[in-house]
């Protein structure tokens, strides 16, 4: 819950290096999420949200979640500015830093517009109060006689009015409410929750004045690029550098070790040589013109293609019991009419941010400033404490705009090979990765192998479901011999998945890490919603049911589980999205010739999605044409972010589908850049018809990331529509299909 | 090498590698960051900037290519381009925003040689430049109403 209360300013201006002019609230934030709480600073308040109100009556947000595309800064901003009854032209807002009194900066998860919501809401609220009752005191009348509208405070009475910053230097002087007494207005009274705002980002963005992290330049700074082994882990034997040395605007060439996290925490950083160069270009130029022998270590003998039939190997055979599991897939499976088996694969996948990781940092005897595009700021501070001993409270973290952080940025090993680098030579540097390094040395998403097995009674209903799970964990990257998905992966729509089945089992199968496993956009959801969305279809299919009724029929009656927890599984709400988007795609229609029409639910980040997908096929020659998704995400903050973020959602999740695959031989990761790790164009990119269920008096739920998991079964749902050919394995494009 | 440039209207003298590539000269050394670097080669239009009007590809081509010819980057202006902002604006089109320049640049390129392009003209121009936060129905639209706020 929140609490309330004026900063002291001198405080104020000392912790956090600011100046300015008005009045400072400052909330402090736990979430409702028990790992997330505040860090408190000894005995005092230690505020994380801050607003400032300004005597020209500008208003200040200082936002603590890195900007990295989801509108963040615009829909949070929007909570503040609706209950303080604020002129959307005067707010602005200003990141924060990097630091522990912004509480958790962690912007992933989809996580940010539900924790911190209602607090900021209560900022809002509570400085409308205290410039009400600033006014009523000036004019000695009721409060209750004042009402707060566009930046002025209205006396009813006699429609006398004073423009906010007018009552700034007298506020100040007033009681903050207390916490028990700030009342938030009514959904029907929303001026901007829930309304169409444009990013306040906008004029930066189409100016190209917006500061990414490749963008801060600092005096003196030197540009830096990193030659990394090519298999994980891997060392460098012996570097013959005097080609580098040679190009011009080299200065320098720096053995770099590799930073290994101690177990359980931190990412650490690969290491590897280093050149430095007073410009971006000659840096590049001199890490292709290093003669490096490796060490290459265990993992050379790591083969994509040979660990996937291993895994596929083992689905096929026991695997642990996960606990969830309910009946008797035994007996289900001979007491069924009918019994089918599939075998599904997703590969390895990468992030690649249309900014590459990059960071700025300047290490200065005994403190350290970094400025870099992180999605967790704190991690990466923390991260710094640790390996270059240093106190806490000398670092700085600033966080610059993000161009896409997808995952990939809330790894902080690109700040600590800033740091490093810094450190050696004495001068602030910014380490750029080439678009080849992001493809080859990523975090990334893991592949996955999958078996399931399904029966459907005499009713055609599903009376079994055996699944069994290959797929090297996140956990892997922190924790070595982590051999198995984690219950926080399998809890991401495997133990939770929104179908009520009667005999359910579920199995962990071993799958080794020999690349760095992290998280990518949905993260595990990309392989339950695969697998599951894919095996209703052959169920339905099997059954000869329409595959929209068969899914209805599996999400099964009316139900709410996890009753206590804050955010419950709703089926009804489930159902409603997947109705929604078979009404807008006009489900049961007679389709033009060659096309085809699939369907896929998910449930994912506590939001509710349904999507449809039409494809057209000639021979091989795949269009997908049109993508209708509906959500159910709880309270919406901005429409249009919400419908933007879908949008983004559907073509990422096409890019996955198309093209996406990661793969490797000896250990070395075979892509290099776009041209071999291809994204969706323009020329590919469907109609996408959006559609928000009305649902605010519900608690806000996440858009970020819940779109992209539907989008790659609804896609092969489709073609098998079109072709009856069953797609098992992404991307397509190795499956024979072309998109051109 | 010494250089001589001309970008958006203003003359900048600047001493850089004879190799360099444009996109790396004027984001390093002459110090404009608005045009960005998303692969280096020529994949992704994210480094777009016009050179006597015409659509190149900045990392791509070197700086003695930009000698003694006018460049437009995203920091600067033209008729057309001042239009697409404001459609961008009203489309609300960008999500992180690191393409934008590049493809604010594409769509001017487009616009200067066909003054009223269909979807297919728009698909066929846009599809060298990558939004991996997935933004190209928005910036399809935005290309059209760009072209009707001209006509008004
Ligand atoms: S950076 Fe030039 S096309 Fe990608
Ligand atoms: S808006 Fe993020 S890459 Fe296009």
């Amino acid at each position: 819950m929140s609490t309330i209360q004026k900063i002291n300013r001198r405080d104020f201006v000392k912790i956090f290096g600011l100046t300015s002019t008005g009045i400072i609230l400052g909330c402090s934030i736990s979430s409702d999420n028990k790992n997330f709480l505040p860090i408190a600073d000894g005995n005092t308040f230690s505020p994380n949200l801050f607003i400032e109100i300004h005597k020209d009556g500008k208003i200040i947000l200082i936002s603590s979640r890195s900007e990295m595309g989801q509108g963040i800064k615009t829909s949070l901003t929007s909570a503040i500015a609706d209950e303080l009854e604020a002129d959307w032209s005067y707010i602005s807002v200003k990141q924060a830093i990097g630091h522990e009194k912004y509480g958790n900066q962690n912007t992933d998860g989809s996580r940010s517009v539900r924790t911190i919501l209602e607090p900021m809401r209560k900022m809002g609220a509570a400085a409308k109060m205290m410039l009400i009752s600033t006014a009523a005191k000036k004019w000695n009348i009721s409060e209750r006689d004042c009402k707060a509208e566009n930046h002025y405070v209205i006396n009813t009475k006699t429609n006398e009015k004073i423009f906010y910053g007018d009552l700034v230097e007298l506020a100040s002087k007033v009681e903050i409410p207390a916490d028990e007494t700030i009342k938030l207005k009514k959904v029907a009274d929303f001026k901007y929750i829930g309304k169409t705002l444009k990013s306040i980002d906008l004029t930066d963005f189409t100016h190209g004045t917006a500061k990414y992290g490749m963008d801060i330049r600092i005096p003196n700074m030197k540009f830096a690029a990193i030659a990394r082994c090519p298999v994980t882990f891997g060392t460098v034997k012996s570097v013959e550098s005097s080609n580098a040395e040679k190009i011009l605007g080299v200065e320098k060439v720096i053995q770099l070790d590799r930073i290994v996290p101690p177990v359980g925490q931190f990412f650490g950083a690969l290491g590897g040589v280093a050149v430095i160069a007073n410009n971006t270009w000659s840096a590049f130029q001199g890490k292709l013109s290093l003669n490096i022998e490796w060490n290459y270590g265990e993992n050379q003998t790591f083969d994509t293609e040979k660990f996937k039939e291993v895994l596929t190997k083992r689905v096929h055979e026991k695997g642990k019991l996960v606990p969830g599991s309910i009946g008797n897939v035994s007996k289900a499976f001979d007491d069924a009419s009918k019994v089918i088996e599939a075998t599904y694969h997703v590969p390895f996948l990468v992030h690649t941010p249309m900014e590459v990781p990059n960071a700025t940092a300047w290490f200065q005897e005994d403190k350290v400033e970094v400025w870099a595009p992180l999605q967790d700021p704190q991690t990466a501070r923390a991260e710094i404490a640790h390996f270059f001993e240093i106190p806490i409270e000398k670092i700085t973290v600033n966080v610059t705009f993000l161009g896409g952080g997808f995952g990939r940025k809330s790894k902080s090993d690109f700040v600590v090979e800033a740091v490093a680098l810094s450190k050696k030579i004495n001068a602030p540097v910014q380490v750029v990765w080439t678009r080849e390094d992001d493809v080859k040395h990523s975090f990334y998403h893991a592949t996955s192998v999958q078996y399931l097995k399904g029966s459907i009674d005499k009713n055609g209903l599903v009376s079994g479901w055996l699944q069994r799970v290959a797929m090297p964990s996140i956990v892997s990257s922190f924790k070595p011999m982590s051999d198995y998905a984690s219950g926080f992966e399998l809890g991401q729509g495997f133990t939770n998945n929104p179908y009520l089945i009667e005999n359910f089992r579920l199995e962990n199968v071993k799958a080794e890490a020999k690349l760095r496993i992290g998280w990518m956009r949905s993260v595990v959801h990309i392989h339950s919603g695969f697998a599951n969305n894919s095996f209703v279809d052959e169920l339905a299919f099997a059954a000869q049911k329409d595959p929209v009724q068969f899914h209805l029929d599996l999400i099964g009656d009316d139900r709410i589980i996890g009753g206590k927890s804050n955010h419950p599984y709703d089926s009804k709400r489930m159902k409603n999205v997947l109705n929604d988007t078979a009404k807008n795609a006009k489900w049961g229609r007679k389709l033009p010739e060659n096309h085809g029409i699939g369907i896929a639910i998910h449930y994912s980040f506590y939001s509710y999605v349904a999507t449809a997908v039409e494809v057209s096929l000639i021979n091989n020659k795949v269009k997908v044409e049109h993508i209708w998704t509906t959500i159910d995400c709880g309270l919406v903050l901005n429409k249009d972010n919400v419908i933007n973020q879908l949008e983004g959602a559907a073509i990422f999740g096409m890019s996955l589908a198309l093209f996406g695959k990661i793969t490797t031989k000896e250990g070395a990761v075979e892509q290099n850049n776009f041209f071999d790790y291809p994204m969706t164009r323009m020329k590919h990119a469907p109609k996408i018809t959006v559609h928000i269920i009305d649902n605010m008096s519900k608690p806000p739920t996440g858009v970020g990331e819940p779109g992209v998991p539907l989008i790659a079964p609804a896609i092969c749902n489709a073609i098998f529509n079109a072709t009856g050919i069953r797609i098992r394995q992404i991307p397509l494009i190795d499956q024979g299909f072309d998109f051109e | 090498m010494k250089a001589n440039l001309s970008i958006n209207g203003k003359e900048y003298s600047i001493d850089a590698p004879e190799e360099i590539p444009f996109l790396w000269a004027i984001r390093d050394i002459v110090g404009l960051t608005g045009t960005k670097f998303g692969c280096g080669v020529a994949q992704c239009g994210a480094c777009s900037i016009l050179v006597d009007g015409i659509l190149v590809k900045s990392c791509s081509i070197p700086l003695s290519f930009g000698i003694g010819k006018e460049i437009t980057t995203i920091e600067g202006t033209s008729e057309n381009l001042e239009f697409l902002r404001k459609a961008w604006h009203e489309g609300n089109v960008p999500q992180c925003g690191y393409c934008q320049s590049g493809q604010l640049i594409a769509a001017t390129a487009l616009l200067d040689q066909i003054s009223n392009p269909t979807d297919q003209e728009i698909e066929d121009a846009m599809s060298s430049n990558i939004c991996r936060c997935g933004t190209y129905v928005r910036i399809k639209k935005a290309i059209h109403k760009a072209v009707a706020l001209k006509n008004n």
